[in-house]
């Protein structure tokens, strides 16, 4: 029953679910190597949870073979249980308990469970150990949420949107503990929104809209293809659009506006390929104004914007 | 399944019913107070009794059943599957049979310091405890199934404030129509008939009266065995882990 270790930790198969009339998820197909981080991306209602929760074993698919471990989560559930680590989108913790007495509790439903104080140490609930759930925030629930998925030793994790409403310290602390688990070979299967969250820890991302696959691959990969024809950068505010516009000779067909905009304040975008002779021009305008440049991107689009303009075709 | 994880499982589950405040009074606080009130207004007289406290120790032993095993168990159950608790437990080892027979232990555990307090306060008011007191127990055993399985139907198919809701109505309801704290004769012909088809009365007439030496009431077992079987194969049916 056992796979060998070159069979992939997670694979999915014409994946097919249904809710009432809604078809969540529409045939979608991808595998996660072991030992990978893996991303599964989408606008909401995608069908990420669901997929994650067929997964998990919480549903049956309606067609299509879904497998952990070489496992079938509905049928094999007692086998593969002690094997993964669940972090659900929200809640699953009683909120009548302390941290550590929840740590306690689940890491009793393993054999060989991590040590819930160093655990709880580790997520930075220390000082939160003897407040109960329910009067922890919501960045702290979410911390705690991700302890009891890591207690058992996992081989593999599914994370549904782990840093969602985490302040910017608890998000670095979770990017860090999900490096450790690749670094010790666990497979880990993520959702999220986060853009960035996806190029810094995913070593693949699958991009999913309406219940189809997108896009799949590296983050990378992803965006190697997606030339950008636009400049972006970054500097102080209110700065002239019209002369930056004017030194990067944009008027020369008369029409300088709209070429250049301040998007947001302090970010800019200039649209024109970003040769390296309009690069050098922006950098001449900077210098003569005397402003310090925070970013600068060219060439090469985002996820981010790789994934809006995914999810926008799709939309179509 | 880990014999582990079950005594932990039903360690914290005993820890979060002490912790709920108002638990305590539903399950001891109410019992205890109507055993003692009822007992000194002496309103309950009725024939074949000598003490009103003959009649009482009964119906609060059964009124502290219902209020474990449909009111605490049910409100409890309610909120873990709103807070996604039953859903989060449904992806760890601890299986949902494990789940159910921590929920029945902590369960048997909260009757079991029930019926003490109750003995206990009973025989301080003057109550001889009666040779009957075993097959009194198993009698209350089907009783905590039956309710355990009405409670359950409802935290398994009611939003968890409709549920909260729905057991503190139907346990006040019960309480009135149980022959609990006052006979059942006190009550409208027609009423009697309705409330004798319930489980609240059909559990505290037959433990009364092995408790009594009173005509066993084989009409009332049957419909305490009828409870007992039908609450949990609906709760079975209907339940639903998630909200």
């Amino acid at each position: 029953m056992s796979a060998a270790a070159s069979d992939p930790a997670i694979s999915v198969a014409g994946l097919v679910k249904h809710y009432g009339p809604t078809k969540a998820v529409d045939g979608l197909s991808f595998d996660v190597a072991r030992g990978e981080v893996f991303g599964l991306l989408g606008p909401n209602g995608a069908g990420k949870t669901t997929t994650v929760e067929t997964l998990e074993g919480y549903r049956d698919p309606d067609a299509g073979t879904v497998r952990v471990l070489g496992l079938d989560p509905v049928r094999n559930a007692p086998a593969l249980r002690p094997r993964i680590g669940v972090m659900l989108q929200e809640g699953g913790l009683y909120p009548g308990l302390k941290p550590l007495e929840l740590l306690r509790l689940f890491a009793a439903y393993y054999d060989d469970a991590e040590s819930p104080e160093s655990l709880l140490d580790t997520v930075g609930l220390r000082d939160a150990a003897n407040t109960s759930v329910r009067r922890l925030s919501g960045g702290q629930k979410q911390r705690l949420s991700l302890a009891a998925a890591l207690i058992g030793r996992p081989e593999v994790v599914f994370l549904d949107e782990p840093t969602a409403g985490m302040d910017p310290h608890a998000r670095a602390t979770t990017w860090q503990l999900v490096r450790d688990l690749r670094d010790r070979g666990v497979t880990v299967l993520l959702t999220t929104h986060a853009m960035d969250e996806a190029e810094q820890l995913c070593d693949r991302v699958a991009i999913v809209t309406g219940g189809k696959l997108a896009a799949l691959g590296s983050p990378a990969e992803l965006t190697r293809h997606a030339v950008s024809d636009e400049i972006w950068f970054a500097a102080a505010p209110g700065l002239d659009v019209l002369a930056i516009g004017r030194a990067l000779g944009l008027g020369g067909d008369g029409v300088v506006e709209d070429r250049v905009v301040e998007d947001r304040p302090g970010e800019y975008v200039i649209r024109a390929p970003g040769t390296p002779e309009r690069i050098a021009d922006l950098a001449c305008f900077l210098r003569d104004e005397n402003v310090t440049l925070a970013a600068l991107q060219a060439g090469r689009r985002s996820l981010e914007e790789v994934f809006l303009q995914i999810t926008a075709e799709e939309a179509r | 399944m880990k014999t582990g994880a079950l005594a932990a499982q039903t360690r914290a589950e005993t820890i979060l019913q002490l912790r709920r405040g108002e638990n305590l009074v539903v399950t001891l606080a109410i019992p205890l107070g109507i055993l003692v009130f009822f007992a000194k207004i002496d309103s309950v007289t009725t024939a074949g009794f000598a003490h009103p406290v003959d009649f009482l120790v009964p119906g609060v032993l059964s009124l502290a059943v219902m209020a474990s095993a449909m009111v605490s168990l049910g409100i409890a159950t309610g909120f873990e599957r709103r807070y996604g608790v039953l859903k989060r437990l449904g992806s760890t080892p601890l299986s949902r049979g494990g789940l159910l027979i921590s929920k029945t232990a902590t369960v048997l555990g909260l009757e079991i310091l029930q019926i003490l307090l109750v003995v206990v306060v009973g025989v301080a008011i003057g109550w001889d405890v009666p040779a009957g007191i075993v097959p009194a127990v198993g009698l209350l055993l089907l009783g905590t199934i039956a309710f355990a399985g009405i409670g359950m139907l409802m935290a398994g198919t009611l939003r968890a404030e409709a549920n909260l809701a729905a057991a503190n109505g139907l346990f006040l309801v019960l309480l009135f129509l149980g022959g609990m704290a006052y006979p059942l004769d006190k009550l409208p012909t027609a009423l009697q008939d309705f409330a004798k088809a319930l489980p609240a009365a059909a559990l505290s007439e037959t433990v009364r009266s092995v408790l009594s030496a009173h005509a066993f009431p084989t009409g009332e077992l049957a419909v305490l065995i009828a409870w007992a079987v039908g609450a949990p194969l609906l709760a079975a049916r209907y339940f639903r882990w998630e909200e």
